[in-house]
């Protein structure tokens, strides 16, 4: 009996490793893409948009908006890329301090940036593709 | 041997405990000799390095002067409005600090901004106003670049001065400066760690009970 219950329980094991080492590309993609654009978020974002995406007061939006985040979808590459020169409503605040470009970003790079930051402080925007951020860069200004 | 291991442990521990307790910040800076009288006979002190008189306008274009400081322990540091490297991780911090403190007329906040050309005192209005600072406890000011970067090297020790290399115009460093009643430097910590920033508001409390010398 007590061999059998070891058996199972060792099965289970096998069989919980096969089932998770067979994660998908995309997953694959979408957890290297997340923790990169960590990365280049602590190194281009977080000056200003803080640790936890939480902003500085009426200085710097934060960036958990869910709605507006999903709303500008297609926007927020523009925007991380070539900063903003407009008034925008975040949290019910007005913020109309310009925000500086990040040119020298790559389109993998905000690709990056966008899964970390579109699934992270309460965004759950899911995986962004190279290619559509690519296009899209094209058509910002 | 065992037992005299034992015991030089024990001492340990208790000078530990000792040092924690009564814990005093060194005075920094450059200091020298110099002849001081007491009760008719002439004796000689230590005179430490104190910051000079100044004169800035500050976030409504009011004159703020050394003056304005006596009596009073206060943080320095240099930013500037448009700085979105450090500066934002820095004032995030010192936020901090005035929330701790706020309302403490024992406590100021002094931020020098080095940017001249453009942080002119309506520019810092604005800056303080989106930061949800008001009054004067925390001092935004607008100074002429030449007595700013002066000010910072001589007497603050921190460097902050125009770069053209630079992506953004400036070299600055994050130092936010701790100076006591006597307008001696008492501590720097790292503005850009909240952790650094911890150990400073702790310190600005020791301070803040320690006795302040008769001059």
């Amino acid at each position: 009996m007590r061999n059998k219950i070891i058996y199972f329980i060792g099965l289970g094991f096998v069989f919980s490793v096969l089932f998770y080492s067979c994660q998908s590309e995309d997953q694959i993609t979408f957890a290297r893409y997340y923790v990169n654009g960590k990365g280049l978020y602590e190194k281009n974002c977080q000056n200003c948009h803080g640790a936890n995406g939480e902003g500085l007061k009426k200085l710097y939006p934060a960036l958990t908006d869910t709605t507006y985040i999903r709303n500008n979808k297609a926007r927020l590459s523009c925007i991380i890329k070539y900063g903003l020169n407009e008034k925008i409503i975040i949290n019910g605040q007005g913020y109309e301090e310009k925000m500086p470009g990040n040119t020298s970003l790559t389109a993998i790079d905000v690709t990056q940036i966008l899964v970390y930051t579109g699934n992270s402080f309460g965004n759950k925007l899911g995986a962004f593709q190279l290619e559509n951020v690519s296009a899209g860069l094209k058509d910002c200004r | 041997m065992k037992f005299y291991l034992f015991v030089l442990a024990g001492i340990f521990i208790l000078q530990a405990c000792n040092s924690g307790n009564n814990k005093t910040l060194p005075i920094l800076g450059e200091r020298e000799l110099a002849d001081r009288t007491v009760n008719g006979k002439i004796v000689q002190d230590t005179v430490y390095q104190t910051i000079a008189p100044f004169r800035y306008l500050n976030q409504d274009s009011i004159p703020v002067t050394d003056k304005d400081f006596n009596g009073k322990i206060y943080v320095a540091d240099f930013f500037f409005t448009s700085c979105n490297t450090i500066c934002p991780q820095m004032h995030r911090n010192m936020l901090k600090v005035y929330e701790q403190f706020k309302d403490n007329p024992e406590v100021k906040i002094l931020s020098h901004s080095i940017d001249s050309k453009y942080d002119l005192p309506s520019r810092l209005k604005i800056y303080a106003g989106k930061l949800g600072i008001e009054g004067h406890q925390w001092e935004f000011v607008h100074g002429s670049s030449d007595s700013i970067y002066n000010v910072s090297a001589k007497n603050y020790l921190v460097a902050a001065y125009e770069d053209k290399s630079d992506a953004q115009g400036f070299v600055h460093q994050g130092w936010f400066i701790l100076v006591d009643k006597n307008k001696r430097l008492r501590g720097a910590y790292d503005g850009t760690k909240a952790d650094q920033v911890e150990v400073m508001i702790k310190d600005m409390q020791i301070l803040l009970d320690e006795k302040v010398d008769a001059k």
